[in-house]
């Protein structure tokens, strides 16, 4: 199964359980990339349904102050695209959970675009998010992502419009990504405030699932979330976690991951 | 020359930014292609400009400079002579008033050696705008004095303490509060970089200087320079300068980065001259960075130059050759900005002395009849702290 095949299905297993999915982010090589391998055992016990892994970059716009500072000990750390996606290779043997990448662009510009969708799709991962890249510029990456088999993740917004939604979610693939509120991860803000009107919108003009996140944290509003779309996105609020406890976070992480996918199932 | 529909010059620009903020830039590229083809606007543009900015700045002949050097006669465009001191009012004026046109409320920047704050929290201030300024804490440290005028201004000044707590940072900030209040605020960016419209707008906006000196070197010497010299950190002063000269193949534009401590040390703001290109802040241009695309850090004394990325226009000129780019050391442009005080009694801001320095290298090796125009971008107030720590003077 390529990326896009593998995605279906997990959202098809989903729905046939009744549920909703939850889509867990950890930022990898935080604190360490041995770490990481732990953490994404550990969430695919306690029933994650797909594991975004975070790629590190400096400057990252999009994301608060958690993840900003696990960007930092990731990099302090030498964290590596490259090693990410041996990492990734080494896990997919393991675990069943689809591992889907999210990274800023320059990254993946400098590793090489063709090389990048080539070796991520080898390593089995199956799909990608770049939260810099609109649609007016991801051209060459649904070129190369395509090629590889590799689902292109959109990511769309509060304040995207109707054409604007009905352009990108015909490009995308393995799911839309709605960010909930207009805003940074890991802000608190009312998360259902924008969300119903969103996904109804994404509903009327795509098969594709589609999943929340951005300011999601417990369980409540995890649940309160599910109601309008298939996936709940949680990151931040696994992030913190990983900074209090660094190496020791297994266990806090997959208990936080039970409680949510317990919300999930309805 | 202008950028393509989707704001790229050559291959350098786009629009590299989150979702969220895509339909902002569309209602900002429509704001502004509709204002700029309206005279009402352009005429109240150069209203405020001539009667609050102080337009045109003169052309200065530098004579006890050039005879010092013994070369080419040295023209300053005195930028400095601007309100607030600085070319930056040129771009914010032009901006805010844009952003009362569209409705905003609220307007925030981001600053590097806080002339950019200053000059937003000016035009904000004029028009009743709240104002939001964000700066490195490392910046807030080397430019007290500006983060005062801002706070006198009545703008709200917001310490950034992530990453270096340089300008880079306190552009992320300001991106991540664009993101989240996209709706009511207005985001002025100070330099020809950022995402499409930003970089094509601003050098709009800064063009000023170039038509104003070419016109002023054809009436007091009857000819075009023979060479234009602009520092170049994000490159709004050296776009606006270069850009009326960049069909008059016979004059040579050169634009000089932070050389910092060297480019062998490692310590430099030279993204032209060492980087190579990558996207950050929304556009695809030269950036420094490391071999995994991580934004390296850099290095000036002057913190207006200490920028990774450089406006895509830029690169595009240096690829097809049309400007030279080279350095100035730290060293140097200390030691132009003395000489400048000492011939001439201008205080130069740190970023205009790096092209000072690249002047006083050319000049001597130029002829008597030849002459240079430098862009002076701005007034050396705000260094003045920088230079007596450099010199080892304690000032009260």
């Amino acid at each position: 199964m390529n990326g896009i095949e593998l995605l279906a299905a997990r959202f098809a297993q989903v729905k046939q359980r009744g549920e909703k999915a939850l889509i867990a982010y950890i930022t990898a090589g935080d604190p360490s990339l041995e770490t990481t391998a732990k953490l994404v055992a550990s969430l695919d016990q306690a029933g994650a349904d797909i594991i975004e892994l975070g790629v590190p970059f400096s400057d990252p716009v999009a994301d608060g102050p958690v993840i900003q500072r696990a960007v930092n000990r990731a990099l302090a750390n030498g964290t590596t695209l490259a090693g990410i996606l041996d990492l990734a290779a080494n896990l997919t043997n393991k675990v069943a959970t689809p591992l889907v990448l999210m990274s800023y662009y320059n990254p993946i510009l400098q590793y090489g675009l063709d090389q990048f969708c080539h070796d991520a799709a080898r390593a089995g991962v199956a799909g990608i998010i770049v939260p810099d890249l609109p649609l007016e510029e991801a051209g060459p990456i649904l070129a190369a992502s395509e090629l590889a088999g590799l689902a292109w993740i959109p990511l769309v917004a509060p304040t995207t419009d109707g054409q604007r939604l009905a352009r990108i979610a015909a490009a995308g693939s393995g799911f839309v990504y709605c960010v909930t509120v207009t805003g940074i991860t890991g802000t608190t803000q009312d998360v259902t405030g924008e969300i119903g009107r969103i996904a109804k919108e994404v509903r009327s003009l795509t098969e594709l699932p589609v999943a929340a996140g951005f300011g999601i944290g417990t369980p409540e509003q995890a649940a309160a979330v599910a109601r309008y779309c298939d996936a709940v996105v949680v990151g931040s609020a696994f992030v913190k976690l990983v900074e209090k406890q660094g190496k020791d976070s297994m266990k806090v992480v997959s208990e936080l991951a039970s409680q949510l996918k317990q919300a999930l199932k309805g | 020359m202008q950028p393509d529909i989707r704001g790229y010059f050559g291959k350098y620009g786009g629009t590299f930014v989150p979702e969220t903020l895509m339909p902002a830039l569309e209602e900002l590229i429509k704001a502004y292609d509709e204002a700029r083809q309206d005279p009402d606007f352009q005429r109240e543009v150069d209203y405020y400009l001539t009667n609050y900015v102080g337009r045109p700045s003169p052309v200065y002949l530098a004579r006890a400079l050039s005879a010092r050097l013994g070369g080419a006669k040295i023209y300053l465009k005195r930028e400095d002579l601007n309100h607030t001191g600085a070319h930056k009012i040129n771009n914010t004026v032009g901006q805010v008033i844009l952003a009362r046109r569209m409705g905003k409320k609220r307007i925030i920047a981001e600053t590097g050696a806080g002339q950019h704050g200053v000059a937003t929290a000016t035009a904000a201030a004029m028009f009743g705008l709240k104002c939001v300024v964000y700066m490195g804490a490392e910046d807030i440290q080397r430019q007290a004095l500006n983060v005062f005028r801002m706070r006198l201004l009545g703008t709200e000044v917001v310490e950034v303490s992530s990453g270096s707590g340089t300008l880079k940072d306190a552009m992320n900030e300001a991106m991540r509060d664009w993101v989240t209040n996209v709706r009511d605020t207005y985001y002025v960016i100070g330099s020809v970089a950022g995402p499409h419209p930003y970089p094509m707008m601003v050098r709009d906006f800064q063009a000023v200087i170039g038509r104003e000196a070419r016109q002023q070197m054809l009436e007091q010497t009857g000819a075009l320079p023979d060479c234009v010299i602009a520092c170049v950190g994000g490159g709004s002063n050296a776009m606006g300068t270069f850009y009326a000269f960049l069909d008059d193949p016979e004059v040579k534009l050169v634009g000089v980065e932070a050389g910092g401590k060297g480019l062998s040390s490692g310590q430099h703001a030279a993204t032209l001259t060492a980087g190579r290109p990558g996207v950050l802040h929304g556009s695809y241009s030269y950036l420094m960075q490391d071999s995994h695309g991580q934004v390296a850090p850099v290095h000036s004394v002057s913190a207006g130059l200490d920028y990774p990325g450089v406006g895509p226009e830029h690169s595009h000129l240096k690829d097809i050759g049309r400007v030279q780019y080279t350095v100035a050391t730290d060293e140097e442009a200390l030691a132009a900005f003395h000489l400048l005080c000492r011939t001439e009694g201008i205080i130069p801001a740190l970023e205009s002395s790096h092209a000072l320095a690249e002047a006083i290298k050319v000049a001597p090796q130029m002829a008597g009849h030849q002459s240079i125009l430098v862009c002076l971008s701005g007034r050396g107030d705000k260094d003045v702290h920088t230079v007596a720590r450099e010199m080892g003077v304690e000032l009260v």
